[in-house]
């Protein structure tokens, strides 16, 4: 028998780890919480406080998050996608990976959050958004002795020159965003040929779209074109750190909810998905000390938060620019005509 | 053995037909009374339940095969005979059970043309349960019992087990993901096969301009990727031999901490070194500082792209070919060293012309580790390759970036997945079919030749200066922890650590109330079942193919280095695109992180094996054959002890990458089962570095522990050579 010892050492501890998987008899909902992690387990604890259902959170990026709901789309196991940033949402719903649910909290929501909704046929849902902007390094700019920059136009002048990062469209959705809204600010053509100015005092096109705020924090590059509210998060930690809004207009990313098409638990995820519409699950996020702006008209805005009244925000098309194939067509743009240029 | 072995497996198996259930337990075994509904319910109902009462009639074929195979065993029947029919039964069983598992699934027949053949199905079915498991591993212990009592693997049970082992669960947990994510290369997004399509989607410039030799621009991928991969093959199998003969042929006092620093870098989890590299060679960092300050250099950011991404992969992957090294340094005989200066060669010629060509296995191993886990390295290139692209990091945001085009991400995989092959091609080329033994059986093999003075100098030049980098790295991190901002705010504080791993003391006992305890036992329990099981299978592999002749000997040697080659992201994504449906289904479990880790990292347990086995003659394998020992036998009496340098390092390497392994796992893991690398990741995300610092120096004292358990409960090897201290004298 002693053929049988690797087979039974392997069907023991096989059967051993099948078996400890826990028995879970209570009401609960599966979700894939793609905003900062205090957030996510914020929203676990009030959830199930609030209604009894247990929350199996797992915090992911929204890249990864939609790459596992593709993975998985014959068998779902996540019932919500709580957050993130909303291409991401509305490439899920284009691909029919999301469940169409009308909330009946929706009238309760701005405007653009609502347009989400709609552009999406139903499938998703902004819960926050988040400006586009500029994050600096104080102490940087003041040994240069360099003005913050305040327009996009800034970000051109020679004093800037190899102190700029911004990451690359190709794997970042920040960098999608920065190209689309110029687009929409100046026109396609204008906009490209500012992209090539910039090119000059851009250090490096990052592949992650965090990195480029990062990196402003630790001193490794002046400026950087991000998220504002990444930009938050980075000052609070301590480093050195500022945001600024483009005098010229700027675009905005709206953070989404959205319903796993085939949800095992779909009582429960539609339970969750109107709570995080709700001003109390809205307000968790400035608990957890991020600072985008909440989608419920009755959500209390923290005085740290940036106001989205005193930004210049574009009328952003979030329905023409977040289909794949225009997203596609303006990156391969990019690709040719910045990406192959020389090292400045 | 001749009739009892197959009896006993025949009826297990169909006792697990009978007696447990056939499909898995959502919930686990235990959370329900199954027990009572092994007939009746549906969803607990044993296999034979299911084909008579619950009519998947499909599953009576391989039962009947079962029976027939428990018939065979007990007719009175000549040895060759029983193993024809017992393979041939068996083989047909194993068929039969595959081809119903891929044809019904979920929802019913699995493709649109088993449908429109034979009309819609009733039913309809989920993933195998411990009764089908049981069943299929009875069948597969048939299969190997039949062939070696047919005369197949020199007639031998136990080699023939071992083969099937190791061929079928490569075959499932390597072969079958991965061949799930390489067919995309085909497709295009609505899943429709253009073959042409791989050839469109890799003929791109972004992956084979050379602009960069002329000055415009940056080169495409898959150049980088080469390159930095001969350099980091290269440079790591360079300085991991560096360290191998200090620690070895050199009175070098301070071994044990040389020892201990070299492995630090493997046991750090990722990111970790790449921060650290910032903080000291960024443009703000300690470096560019103090250029800055005494000689007014002004700061530079060189650290990022090819040099950044080199050094650090450098830092992480010598210790892995120190690793290799060290056995095969160790394993060389002093006699043939000995023979050589007694023909009068100096101690240079005997260090070129005898040492140095026997370590070749060695040094192409360690140069085929290198050169792979550089084209596989993610994480480095992600912290420092700014604008510098290879294609771990392309195909990564080719799956989770802004363009979600997994048809791209396997055809930069297949790209990855030739390189690697070619390498492996070459090395065998290199290595060859000539024989490298020097530990035989015969006694005392003499005094190891003190290394010539320039090998001894260039050797302590290269590996204390690194040593000393290394070391001041690490001291660096550790103060990490230890302060409120890393980088920034150097106020000494106990906040990180109290966070983490605070205990409180209560009425009903500890309350282990950290942020970190969850992920850091469940880390601790799925990497403690792991690594015995990544070695055994390495350390198993490593044998069959070194000293077993079979056919598909070298197809096997290549396809245990498949999961390690391709990058962890495809493999993570592959692990849930095979095993989210039946039959296989075990996302969500604990089960498919430690088959992840087991089948990621059992590569380097073979590489470390084939390395060490072959420098063990085979005489002494003779030998114990001609004493009557059996394989097993000559296995566990004979080569194991042998190569405890191996299997040290094939344990350590299973445990320390299991805790520190991202990429592949980012998929795998879950509420229940988070994992501290994913906890630290995302730490590292919110710019929390203090936590995440905090956090890795206990994942590192974790392992250090570790490994000096897995040390002691394995033990020295002990070769018949006097130690080398007397020689220290005159060095």
């Amino acid at each position: 028998m002693k053929i049988g010892l690797p087979f039974a050492a392997i069907v023991a501890s096989a059967t051993g780890l099948a078996c400890t998987t826990p028995a879970s008899a209570q009401a609960v909902v599966n979700v894939y919480c793609s905003v900062q992690v205090e957030w996510c387990t914020l929203a676990a604890n009030e959830f199930q406080k609030a209604t009894g259902v247990k929350v199996s959170m797992t915090q992911k990026g929204s890249g990864e998050t939609i790459a596992q709901l593709k993975a998985e789309a014959q068998n779902p196991k996540g019932d919500v996608w709580f957050g993130g940033t909303g291409d991401p949402h509305l490439q899920a719903a284009e691909d029919g990976l999301t469940e169409a649910y009308k909330s009946p909290h929706l009238a309760e929501l701005h405007p653009w959050a609502v347009k989400q909704n709609t552009d999406s046929g139903g499938s998703t849902v902004g819960i926050y958004a988040g400006a586009l902007g500029f994050g600096y390094n104080t102490e940087l700019l003041a040994k240069k002795g360099a003005r913050a920059p305040a327009c996009w136009a800034d970000l051109l002048k020679p004093e800037f020159k190899g102190e700029v990062q911004v990451a690359n469209p190709n794997s970042s959705g920040t960098a999608y965003v920065e190209i689309a809204t110029l687009v929409q600010l100046w026109g396609e053509d204008k906009a490209f040929d500012y992209l090539r100015k910039l090119h000059a005092n851009i250090n490096s096109y990052t592949r992650s779209g965090t990195a480029p705020i990062k990196a402003v924090a630790r001193g490794e590059t002046s400026v950087s074109i991000s998220f504002i509210h990444d930009g938050v998060t980075e000052a609070l930690a301590g480093f050195p750190v500022k945001v600024t809004t483009p005098c010229e207009g700027t675009g905005y990313e709206i953070g989404s909810i959205s319903i796993v098409k085939g949800a095992r638990h779909m009582a429960n995820a539609k339970k969750f998905y109107d709570w995080a519409l709700t001003p109390e699950a809205q307000k968790l996020g400035a608990q957890a000390k991020q600072f985008q702006v909440p989608s419920n008209k009755a959500t209390p805005v923290p005085p740290e938060a940036p106001k989205f009244a005193d930004i210049k925000l574009i009328d952003y098309d979030q329905a023409k620019y977040g289909k794949s194939a225009e997203r596609k067509r303006l990156i391969s743009r990019w690709d040719s005509e910045i990406g192959s240029l020389p090292k400045p | 053995m001749n009739v009892r072995a197959p009896l006993a497996w025949s009826a297990a198996g169909l006792l697990a037909a009978f007696l447990l259930p056939w499909y898995a337990i959502e919930t686990g075994l235990d959370s329900v009374p199954w027990q009572s509904g092994l007939w009746m319910s549906e969803d607990y109902a044993s296999g034979v339940a299911q084909a008579v009462e619950h009519g998947k009639w499909w599953l009576a074929p391989p039962l009947v095969v079962l029976v027939a195979c428990l018939v065979v065993s007990l007719a009175p029947l000549p040895r060759r005979r029983r193993g024809i029919l017992l393979a041939t039964a068996s083989g047909i069983g194993l068929v039969l059970l595959a081809a119903q598992a891929l044809a019904i699934g979920l929802h019913g027949w699995s493709a649109g043309w088993l449908a429109s053949l034979f009309g819609e199905l009733g039913s309809r079915q989920g993933g195998l349960g411990g009764g089908g498991a049981l069943a299929l591993i009875a069948l597969l212990s048939l299969l190997s019992i039949g062939l070696a009592q047919r005369g197949a693997f020199g007639g031998d049970a136990f080699v023939a087990g071992a083969v099937t082992t190791v061929a079928a669960s490569i075959l499932l947990f390597t072969a079958w993901p991965i061949l799930h994510i390489l067919v995309q290369a085909f497709q295009d997004s609505d899943g429709v096969f253009r073959p042409l399509l791989l050839i469109e989607r890799l003929a791109a410039a972004k992956i084979w301009s050379l602009r960069c030799l002329v000055g415009r621009g940056g080169c495409g991928v898959a150049w980088n990727t080469l390159f930095l991969a001969l350099c980091c093959g290269a440079g790591s199998t360079a300085l991991g031999l560096a360290f191998a003969l200090v620690a070895t042929r050199t009175a070098f006092r301070f071994k044990r901490t040389l020892r201990v620093l070299t492995v630090l870098p493997i046991i750090t989890p990722p990111f970790v070194i790449g921060l650290a590299l910032i903080l000291v060679f960024g443009r703000s960092g300690l470096v560019n500082h103090f250029l800055e300050w005494s000689l007014g250099i002004p700061p530079t950011r060189w650290i990022y792209g090819f040099p950044g991404v080199l050094l650090a992969q450098l830092f992480a992957f010598t210790p892995v070919a120190f690793l290799v090294l060290i056995g095969v340094v160790e394993g060389v005989s002093p006699t043939l060293e000995e023979a050589a200066q007694t023909l009068r060669a100096d101690r240079w010629a005997t260090f070129t012309t005898v040492s140095l060509p026997l370590m070749l296995p060695g040094l192409a191993n360690a140069f085929l580790v290198g050169f792979i886990e550089s084209i596989a390295d993610f994480g480095n290139p992600i912290v420092l390759g700014g604008d510098f692209g290879v294609l771990s990091t392309e195909i990564y945001f080719a799956v989770v970036g802004a363009q979600l085009d997994y048809g791209q991400a396997a055809a930069l995989a297949l790209l990855l997945l030739a390189m690697a092959l070619a390498a492996f091609y070459l090395q065998r080329q290199l290595v060859g079919r000539r024989s490298y033994a020097t530990i035989s059986g015969k006694g005392d093999a003499g005094l190891p030749t003190p290394l010539p003075d320039a090998a001894r100098h260039t050797a302590r030049w290269i590996a204390l200066p690194w040593a000393a980098f290394t070391l001041l790295l690490y001291a660096f991190t550790f103060v990490g922890g230890l302060v409120t901002v890393w980088g920034r705010d150097y106020t000494p504080t106990l906040a990180h650590y109290v966070k983490a791993f605070s205990i409180e003391r209560s009425a009903e006992g500890l309350i282990w109330s950290g942020a970190a305890w969850n992920s850091f036992w469940t880390t601790v329990k799925l990497a403690a079942i792991a690594a015995p099981l990544t070695a055994a299978l390495g350390l198993v592999t490593a044998w069959l193919v070194v000293r077993q002749r079979f056919v598909g000997r070298a197809t096997l040697e290549f396809a245990t280095m498949l999961s390690f080659a391709v990058p962890g992201t495809v493999i993570g994504v592959a692990y849930v695109f095979a095993f989210n449906v039946p039959p296989f289904e075990i996302t969500g479990t604990a089960l498919i992180i430690v088959l992840c880790f087991v089948f990621r990292n059992m590569t380097v347990g073979v590489r470390a094996g084939m390395a060490a086995m072959s420098q063990i003659d085979r005489s002494l394998d003779e030998a114990s054959a001609t004493l009557r020992g059996g394989v097993p036998q000559t296995l566990f009496y004979v080569v194991m002890p042998l190569m405890r340098p191996a299997i040290v390092g094939a344990l350590v390497y299973g445990f320390v990458r299991a805790v520190t392994t991202v990429s592949a796992v980012v998929f795998l893991v879950t509420a229940e089962y988070d994992l501290a690398t994913t906890y630290i990741i995302l730490r590292v995300i919110n710019g929390d570095y203090g936590l995440a610092i905090a956090y890795s120096c206990a994942l590192i004292a974790l392992m250090l522990a570790a490994i000096v358990l897995i040390q002691f409960l394995v033990g020295d090897r002990r070769l018949g050579r006097r130690p080398i201290a007397l020689q220290g004298g005159r060095a």
